[in-house]
């Protein structure tokens, strides 16, 4: 009863808290716009018309199709070896006690300093960036996936003995489903992180992408372009991370 | 009308006068830097269908006494036997445990909890609806059937696990302080239910218990155990009729026996807090 005379209060709170930070943003920007002049950034009313124009480019959609399928295998790829190796050093005890600490020593590392190692290794193209993109999202995905096996309460596995599931049942039946929620906490991360990645493989490594049109922008000094695009990106990005985190969300209400 | 509980009557191969279970010789030794003497040496013969429970205090190895016992942890010295066979590396067919941590699963329902291990099990699934329907009435959860075990009470999260191994019909229930987390009032109810479930199904219990009026009201036997390693220093016959309930404690020799217990355990708790008796 009184849960329902509640929520819809909160609910609304928090939809004027996110106009609110919208309407800061806007001001921000434009405070930025009046400071710095057209030269360096475009007023938000002239980018998202540009940005709405844009939209009806053919270049524009071969580039925003560069980038998604250079992050669905980057996010794919981390996501898939991060989870396997999460598992893996958190179900062998001694091996995850070792290497968690390497794991988030490396993962704080500037990872701009292995640039020139990827492109002597995968040069130019889709490859590097799939690459850049895993090794931004592939050290988070471990890491939450490590810490939610060794979160695990042991008795759910003892109870699992208990009740004589085999270990295929046990990995089905109990890891699983009581890792889940943490783990896609991880692949959310892992995937504004691997979206990072790939966008920075795009401006080093790239002739094509949205990474590629930032930094192209910058250099032809077309403004315009730059601002545009980041405005795209970075409304995908928050749009997508809102709908990953309602699904967290779900998945941990009956905790 | 408790058959869909019932499982242990239809045993073969009961008629052997041996132990249904024991330890010889047990002890159990937690390895590592330094290794901690957690248990025994314990002997302990558990006849068929016997109500054994052991008090002792806290920190004295009960719960290692339940591990060792189920095959979940490997005794360091001794002989762990259940139905005439050596229990090593895993938990036998017919062992059911109770933890006292709680173990519910909290990603499923009160049902689906309830009927985690019959379905692993393979069982037939009218059957399954059969058994956690009765469980779920027997452990008067019926209102929270569909809830999650985070919407409730830790007493009532301790009774879904008591139902969850109940169903699988073990011939031997071990249970670790299943109603540490219960108010007396219900405590002593649940303790007239298991008598009831223990009386209907003819399983063979040990219970873990701190509370010695539950120890003496619902044992065939109480074991009095040392402070760690623990050890038994009384075995303790109750001598109460296999027909019996809570009404006992009102009883002549219900007094007497807590008393006795007490006497042990007060010397013992003292030691294991580090005290001496005076
Ligand atoms: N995994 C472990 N590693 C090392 N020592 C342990 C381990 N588990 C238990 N112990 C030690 O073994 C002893 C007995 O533990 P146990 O849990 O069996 O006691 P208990 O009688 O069940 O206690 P309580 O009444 O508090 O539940 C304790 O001193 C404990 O510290
Ligand atoms: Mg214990």
């Amino acid at each position: 009863m009184s849960a329902t005379l509640v929520r819809p209060a909160r609910r609304r709170s928090l939809a004027l808290d996110q106009l609110l930070i919208v309407l800061a943003l806007l001001v921000c920007w434009q405070g930025a716009y009046a400071y710095a002049g057209s030269s360096a950034i475009t007023s938000p009313f002239a980018t998202v018309a540009y940005a709405i124009s844009m939209l009806e480019q053919g270049w524009f959609w071969s580039n925003v199709g560069a980038t998604a399928l250079a992050f669905v295998s980057s996010l794919a790829i981390a996501s898939l070896l991060g989870v396997l190796a999460g598992l893996g050093l958190g179900l062998w005890r001694f091996a995850g006690d070792v290497t968690e600490p390497v794991l988030a020593a490396l993962y704080t590392i500037p990872k701009v300093t292995l640039y020139p190692l990827i492109l002597l290794l995968f040069g130019l193209g889709l490859s590097a960036k799939v690459a850049f993109g895993v090794i931004h999202g592939v050290i988070p995905v471990t890491l939450f996936t490590l810490a939610a096996v060794k979160g695990l309460p042991p008795v759910l596995l003892r109870s699992a003995r208990a009740m004589r599931l085999s270990p295929r049942q046990t990995l089905l039946h109990v890891l699983a489903p009581a890792v889940l929620p943490e783990i896609f906490t991880g692949l959310r991360v892992g995937f504004s992180l691997t979206l990072l990645g790939v966008l920075i493989g795009e401006m080093f490594a790239s002739q094509k992408g949205m990474g590629f049109l930032i930094l192209n922008g910058i250099n032809l000094h077309n403004v315009k372009l730059t601002t545009a695009v980041v405005l795209i990106v970075v409304v995908t990005a928050i749009l997508a991370n809102a709908g990953l985190l309602a699904a967290d969300k779900r998945l941990r209400r009956q905790r | 009308m408790a058959d869909a509980l019932a499982g242990a009557a239809a045993l073969p191969g009961a008629a052997a006068p041996a132990a249904h279970a024991s330890l010889r010789g047990v002890t159990r030794v937690y390895p590592g830097a330094a290794p901690v003497h957690a248990l025994g040496p314990i002997d302990l013969d558990l006849a068929r269908g016997e109500f054994f429970s052991v008090v002792g205090p806290s920190g004295c190895g009960k719960s290692t006494l339940i591990d060792v016992q189920a095959g979940l942890a490997a005794p360091s010295a001794g002989e762990v036997m259940f139905e005439g066979k050596p229990v090593a590396g895993k938990v036998p067919d017919g062992i059911g445990v109770v933890f006292q941590e709680d173990a519910s699963f909290p990603w499923l329902t009160v049902t689906d909890n309830i009927a985690f291990g019959l379905r692993r099990a393979g069982v037939d699934p009218a059957e399954v609806r059969r058994r956690v329907e009765y469980a779920i009435g027997f452990m008067g959860l019926r209102d929270f059937a569909r809830a999650y075990p985070v919407q409730l009470s830790g007493g009532m999260r301790q009774r879904v696990c008591i139902a969850r191994t109940l169903v699988l019909q073990p011939r031997l229930i071990l249970l670790d302080e299943p109603f540490g987390a219960l108010d007396q009032q219900t405590r002593l109810l649940m303790g007239d239910e298991l008598l009831r479930l223990w009386r209907e199904t003819r399983a063979t219990v040990l219970l873990i218990t701190h509370a010695l009026d539950e120890a003496a009201m619902l044992s065939d036997r109480v074991g009095a155990m040392s402070a760690r390693p623990g050890r038994f220093v009384d075995l303790l016959k109750t001598g109460w009729p296999r027909e019996r309930d809570s009404s006992l404690v009102a009883e002549a020799g219900f007094g007497a026996i807590t008393a006795r217990l007490w006497s042990h355990l007060r010397a013992e708790s003292l030691k294991a807090m580090g005290g001496a008796p005076p």
